[in-house]
């Protein structure tokens, strides 16, 4: 049974990182049919964002919030390492921000009116640029991330076969995301930008009579959406402490396929498939089949296309003539 | 209808406007006063929507000027003219389904001048329309067609425009509906909003404007006082079915 438990923290935990990445895709899609390849690039920049941060300042951040906190700076501190993290994602998020602000401005603003075919080969583009520039900048080699909660016990439950582990980073991931997600959940029902990035998505043209300036509002949601990519790119380098510039492109589909089984256009789908994707990866590699977990995300692809191609709550779109 | 003519709000001077290669208006000018009613009339494909496309920065002309409050609009970004007072509530209602009737009202208002004012236009809205009020927090989706006009004309007069460019309003409406919605119009024009109306119901829109416009593929056949043109017999054998 613990086993069980195990597995469901496991899978909440990456369903969360997936969710903030597949968000990205599916506002993008809404606002502007555009499936945007690059968007697991803007998650890797995220991720070498927070390591270079964390290598460089990250002594200095922990040493700052032991004095403001007044705990030691032993690092033993498990408040000064959570707001360490905690700067460190909102730094990513504000750079992964300016990359979506002059990605949408660069590449895909001058092919606004042009047929969409071609803003899909300048996303693929653009992602294969971030890639090798990453590995001509970055190097091509794994680099080690910080581990800033390596002092922090994990909690553990039961014993021996009944043991259940929680790591307290797992539980930092996923109460982040959740979070984030409250907070984008709020922008999008209870704003004025989130009314005006609803209605350019119903119609541009239409939102254009209102007042509303379309391509800022296009503009806003690419910063939305990159910005929640690198939160999650940094949690995911503290996750799993390797990152290279090519480690944008799995995930990325992944959460491009979760985004499609909740219903791609669809903020609550792009979350919800993301968790269903996660719970079913830790199950998988849990009950005797790690091999195959990278196909899973795409098996629910091809079966979902086959079975119902709008997505779990996607509403089915007549395509206009 | 009066004597002496207000000043002119709007204007244009040999717009032509292309699709492609095909020319979709020819050198069309004509003369909006303010506190007029003027009426764009003619049959489909006449050029009246494209008329109104064009005033509204939503197709640029090829040539030709269009000046509003003295100033030339063309090449002007849509949003940024609705800033400026000119403001359409469009073909087919366009209203955002997908959204509440308040949050399309809410966002009506994006461009209004008068921040202070919103709450009073709001109100305005809903006594203009109080089925709106009853509806506010429903999606617009599952209004009916009166009430998605209805609502495309309050969140059209939330940006407190000058002109009110209204396009085809009585569309697809029953004619007890029709005949409120033109209503409506006056009242608003009484309140002393210009109003630009494109109508294929020619007869009924006449009868409320001050001056009319006949379009015909894309020119402008004839125009003046509309209560002439009701009189006139060419344009009732033409236009008006008679």
């Amino acid at each position: 049974m613990a086993e069980f438990f195990q597995y469901v923290i496991n899978g909440l935990s990456q369903g969360g990182t997936y969710a903030l990445v597949a968000l990205g895709y599916t506002m993008v899609f809404g606002i502007l049919q555009l499936i945007n390849f690059a968007h697991g690039e803007v998650y890797m920049l995220g991720a070498f964002t927070g390591l270079y941060t964390l290598r460089f300042f990250g002594a200095r951040i922990v040493e700052f919030y032991s004095f403001v906190l007044h705990v030691g700076a032993d690092q033993t501190s498990t408040a000064a390492a959570v707001m360490t993290a905690i700067t460190v994602i909102l730094i990513s998020m504000v750079t992964c921000a300016l990359v979506g602000y002059f990605v949408e401005r660069l590449a895909y603003r001058p092919l606004r009116t042009s047929p969409r075919i071609n803003l899909l080969i300048t996303a693929v583009g653009v992602s294969l640029f971030f890639q090798y520039s990453g590995q001509l900048i970055f190097g091509s080699s794994p680099q080690p991330y910080p581990d800033l909660f390596e002092n922090l016990e994990s909690w553990t439950f039961g014993a021996d076969e009944n043991l259940l582990v929680i790591n307290p980073l797992q539980v930092f991931v996923f109460a982040t995301a959740i979070t984030l997600m409250l907070i984008l959940r709020h922008v999008i029902f209870h704003t004025r930008l989130g009314r005006a990035m609803r209605a350019v998505s119903f119609n541009h043209e239409l939102a254009s009579l209102m007042g509303i300036p379309t391509n800022r509002i296009i503009t806003a949601t690419f910063m939305i959406g990159s910005s929640l990519a690198g939160a999650a790119g940094v949690m995911v380098g503290m996750t799993y402490p390797k990152v290279e510039p090519l480690m944008g492109s799995l995930p990325g589909l992944k959460a491009f396929c979760a985004a499609v089984l909740g219903g791609i256009g669809n903020v609550t789908g792009a979350v919800l498939g993301s968790f269903i994707l996660g719970l079913a990866e830790a199950f998988l590699s849990g009950y005797g089949a790690p091999t195959y977990k990278d196909a899973l995300a795409f098996a629910i692809l091809i079966l979902i296309l086959l079975v119902k191609p709008s997505g779990l709550l996607g509403v089915h779109r007549t395509e206009k003539v | 209808m009066t004597p002496v003519k207000n000043e002119i709000v709007l204007s244009l001077k040999d717009v032509s406007v292309f699709y492609g290669i095909i020319q979709g208006l020819h050198n069309v000018s004509f003369d909006v006063h303010k506190g007029d009613i003027v009426t764009l009339v003619g049959a489909n494909g006449a050029g009246k929507s494209t008329t109104l496309r064009a005033i509204s920065g939503l197709v640029k002309p090829k040539t030709g000027q269009i000046n509003f409050k003295g100033q030339n609009i063309v090449g002007v970004p849509a949003h940024e003219i609705v800033s400026r007072g000119l403001c359409q509530a469009p073909e087919g209602r366009g209203i955002f389904l997908n959204l509440s009737v308040a949050e399309n009202m809410d966002l009506g208002a994006w461009a209004a001048p008068d921040k202070e004012a919103y709450q009073a236009n709001m109100d305005q809205g809903f006594q203009l329309f109080p089925r709106l009020k009853e509806r506010r927090n429903q999606l617009a989706g599952t209004l009916s067609g009166g009430e998605q006009q209805m609502l495309a004309i309050a969140r059209a007069l939330m940006s407190q425009p000058e002109v009110l460019l209204l396009d085809e309003p009585s569309l697809g409406l029953a004619p007890q509906i029709i005949e409120k919605i033109f209503e409506i119009i006056m009242d608003i024009n009484k309140s002393g909003v210009t109003i630009l109306l494109v109508e294929q119901n020619a007869l009924q829109a006449l009868q409320i404007a001050h001056h009319g416009i006949v379009f015909e593929t894309g020119v402008i056949k004839t125009q003046g006082i509309a209560a002439d043109l009701l009189r006139s017999d060419e344009i009732r054998k033409a236009y008006l079915g008679d």
